[in-house]
């Protein structure tokens, strides 16, 4: 059953998988990260992932380019962004019920909207995407090479996104003013930081970012769209992002992993054919459960995270 | 004093939540380089009008002149940019954080952080003030008398001399109180103006120049310290005299309402803070128990409340052994009433209507409620009957408890941990963050119970209180008794000494 471990060419194989398959969680863990560390509980995710996928799909449709598909994408993102925000943090709507309306919303947007849009549906597309850049001398190395270095632009940026978020965060004057805004807005508040600005940036920002993980999906995966492309990925995200417990380094990691197990279970499901695959396709959940739970009650959230600021509330 | 220019002018101000007045036309000066003082019962609109000084609220009437230059403050920025810093009562700071990032916080500079100047400049700034800081520390690990000074430091910082501070010693110990004051004192000397807002009389005496007696959301009065004293400061922030020594007969004692023998109990972190401690309430007395905090005071409340197991020992409340019964059984069936320490976080629902948290610990049962219906009509009435006999101060029984000062919070605990005549009371705390008003209230009403044959336990740091109320004390050390003596026979000294251990002679 775990032959493909010790054969060189297949566990290449699975590895490139593996982050085939983490690059959609780290972009949504990254956004849902900078907006959780703002304050803002943004579960809608999953919802984001798939505005981005349909977005990507639509762009590069139109404008027969990967990139008209990729500006689409984080257009759709920081749109889905700025409704959580007015929603969540000047109406002070619960965040948790905000997140619930817009990922059923993107749902039934995206599948509709495909339909209209898209002669044939979806999934008779055949978009424009990236294809893969081989970075020289790097590429070439055995197993390792084709996995880490022969991958097409936005598995780069997505891994540049976490450093960026990491150095954002705990490297600048911003990146302290957001934690700040997390912990505690009425401490931010007092010191003169604009705590509404901050808050909308980060959820704009981030949602824009949970998006690029569906146009990553899209425009170098799948080259179509289909109906509820993001597959709880926005959900593994937020686990991620808990397992990371709110630090952008630990939670790549914590992508990684799901992402392997994911690519594990598929090669299992390939090798195993007599057992019901769903068996095998629960086991990236299954993981994520059982992480949280060894977890707990180690895990602080910002404190503040999930509950709107009003300045005049005692 | 008199001949200094005025620093800050307020004008006729007026502050409205809905159409409750918390500041009505209230009008003070402040001069520069002194120290003058807001003084006002909890609720008397103190906290508001500094909020409208320092932006957070906006004024619905009147004028604030800074420097004699008339100014609109609607944001804490503007208000840091005229020199005007506010240390809040409970402090706006970030725990995760260290002392320098909170320092710095908010402040221009270049994006990239770089904090070794600032560090620098801390450690100077807080040599200045004598005191010793690491900036690097996270603000949670200092003590609270620590993180007073790194919000002071935080205003300096921003070259704030006009300091706000709100209660500043609500927080503190009685030696943290003594170096704050040297503190603020190092600051009057420096050339900066400090507005003190308390509702202690002897801070004022102690420390201000001049003084604003607030009631009511109105300016009561404008006093020079050197032409006062505390009764006539007194008289006119209560509005009418007050009496500082109760007068008690002599109590008449019946049966053991609480018995403990030998309870053991370990506090939250696991660590031993009951060590076999024995007592006994009779009805009829008050039973003050004496003790530095963290002797196991709060653990000592807790477990006879029954909110905290102990792991030997037994409890007895009324002659019945009370370790079957829960808090909620304590209260109903073994006639316990019971005051918590952390008003707001145990004793109270705060973002219920006080009508719900008078019947908290009672609506579950008839007459409130019948076959699982609540009966809302009888629990208002309950309320608005409550609220007049106890005078709470409300606009009505629907009105939100966060809203209410406190005092009128812990009005609204003793209505209900009393109305259904108790045997046994346990208080713990009652009068912390209380003013002199409300003081006299909780305690007037803790020996009215006496005199009608309840046991009273009375849990307090505040020494002068105990010797004021209880007919006998019992010292707290290290999680046991280590003795006790009518409250006649006892004098501060001989506390004293037992509250650090030292057995008598």
């Amino acid at each position: 059953m775990f032959d493909f471990l010790i054969d060189p060419v297949q566990l290449a194989n699975v590895l490139g998988t593996a982050l085939r398959l983490s690059i959609p969680l780290i972009f949504a863990a990254m956004g849902g990260l900078l907006c959780e560390r703002s304050g803002v509980f943004n579960i809608a995710l999953e919802g984001q992932i798939l505005f981005g996928a349909f977005g990507a799909a639509v762009g590069a449709f139109y404008f027969g380019s990967a990139y008209g598909g990729l500006v689409i994408a984080i257009a759709f993102g920081a749109a889905s962004g700025l409704l959580l925000a007015v929603l969540g943090i000047t109406l002070r709507v619960n965040q948790i019920v905000v997140g619930i309306a817009i990922i059923l919303f993107a749902t039934g947007f995206t599948s509709f909207m495909s339909r209209l849009l898209f002669p044939g549906g979806g999934n008779s597309l055949k978009l424009d995407g990236f294809s893969n850049i081989d970075i020289p001398l790097l590429s070439d190395i055995p197993i390792l090479g084709p996995v880490l270095f022969s991958q097409n632009g936005l598995v780069y940026v997505a891994i540049f996104s976490v450093f960026a978020v990491h150095f954002v965060l705990f490297r600048t004057r911003v990146g302290m003013s957001i934690r700040a805004v997390g912990e505690s807005p009425a401490a931010a508040d007092a010191a003169g930081i604009h705590v509404f600005a901050l808050r909308y940036a980060c959820v704009i920002i981030g949602s824009s970012l949970a998006a690029l993980g569906g146009a990553y999906l899209v425009l170098t995966q799948v080259l179509l769209f289909s109906d509820n492309i993001s597959a709880g990925k926005g959900f593994i995200a937020l686990a991620a992002i808990v397992l990371g417990r709110w630090q952008p380094s630990i939670a790549f990691m914590a992508c990684l992993l799901f992402g392997l197990f994911d690519a594990v279970q598929l090669r299992m499901q390939f090798d195993q054919p007599d057992i019901p695959y769903q068996v095998f396709a629960a086991l990236p959940y299954l993981v994520a459960i059982l992480a949280l739970v060894g977890l707990m009650g180690q895990a602080n959230p910002p404190s503040s995270v999930g509950r709107p600021y009003d300045r005049e509330m005692r | 004093m008199t001949a200094a220019p005025a620093r800050l002018t307020l004008e006729g101000i007026v502050k409205r939540f809905g159409t409750f007045r918390a500041n009505d036309n209230v009008s003070l000066k402040i001069a520069k380089g002194s120290i003058h003082a807001i003084l006002g019962e909890n609720g008397a609109g103190k906290s508001t009008l500094m909020n409208v000084i320092y932006g957070l609220y906006e004024q619905d009437g009147g004028r604030i002149l800074s420097n004699g230059k008339e100014v609109r403050i609607t944001d804490p920025r503007e208000a840091m940019a005229l020199g005007i810093g506010m240390v809040h009562q409970h402090f706006k700071q970030v725990n995760t954080m260290s002392v320098v990032e909170n320092v710095v916080l908010g402040l221009p500079g270049r994006q990239i952080l770089n904090l070794d100047e600032d560090r620098r400049r801390i450690k100077e700034l807080a040599d200045e003030l004598g005191s010793e800081i690491d900036p690097d520390q996270p603000m949670w690990t200092l003590p609270i008398g620590t993180q007073q000074r790194v919000e002071i430091l935080k205003m300096l910082y921003r070259d704030a001399d006009l300091l706000i501070l709100d209660e500043p010693t609500s927080v503190l110990t009685p030696t943290e109180i003594k170096a704050f004051f040297v503190l603020l004192e190092k600051l009057r000397e420096s050339g900066r103006t400090i507005l003190l807002i308390t509702h202690k009389l002897d801070e004022v005496m102690d420390l201000a120049d001049r003084v604003t007696v607030m009631r009511l959301g109105r300016v009561e009065a404008e006093l020079e310290i050197a032409n006062t004293t505390p009764r006539e400061l007194a008289r006119v922030m209560v509005g009418r005299d007050v009496v500082f020594d109760i007068q008690h007969a002599p109590p008449k004692v019946g049966d053991p309402v609480l018995e403990l023998d030998e309870i053991t109990a370990v506090d939250d972190r696991g660590i031993g803070a009951l060590h076999g401690l024995s007592l006994t309430v009779r009805g009829g007395e008050i039973l003050g128990i004496v003790g530095i905090d963290g002797n196991g005071q709060g653990e000592l409340a807790e477990a006879i409340a029954g909110l905290r197991s102990i792991s030997q020992g037994r409890i007895a409340i009324c002659g019945q052994d009370a370790s079957g019964f829960d808090p909620s059984e304590r209260k109903s069936v073994l006639k316990m009433g019971y005051v918590p320490e952390d008003r707001q976080k145990v004793g109270l629902d705060l973002d219920s209507d006080i009508a719900f948290n008078m019947v908290l610990r009672s609506f579950r049962a008839p007459p409130f409620s019948k076959y699982g219906w609540i009966d809302f009509k009888k629990i208002r009435a309950h309320a608005v009957d409550l609220a007049e006999r106890y005078d709470i101060r409300m606009q009505s029984v629907s009105q939100r408890v966060r809203d209410l000062s406190g005092g009128n919070q812990q009005k609204i605990i003793l209505a209900r941990e009393i109305e259904d005549n108790p045997k046994l009371l346990v208080v713990a705390q009652p009068t912390k963050g209380l003013d002199v008003g409300a003081i006299e209230f909780v305690q007037r009403t803790l020996l009215a119970q006496r005199d009608q044959g309840t046991g009273v336990l009375y849990i307090s740091s505040e020494l002068e209180e105990l010797l004021l109320v209880a007919d006998r004390l019992a010292v707290i050390f290290k999680g046991r008794i280590i003795g006790d003596m009518p409250a006649s026979e006892a004098t501060s000294e001989k506390l004293g000494l037992l509250m650090t251990g030292r057995e008598l002679a």
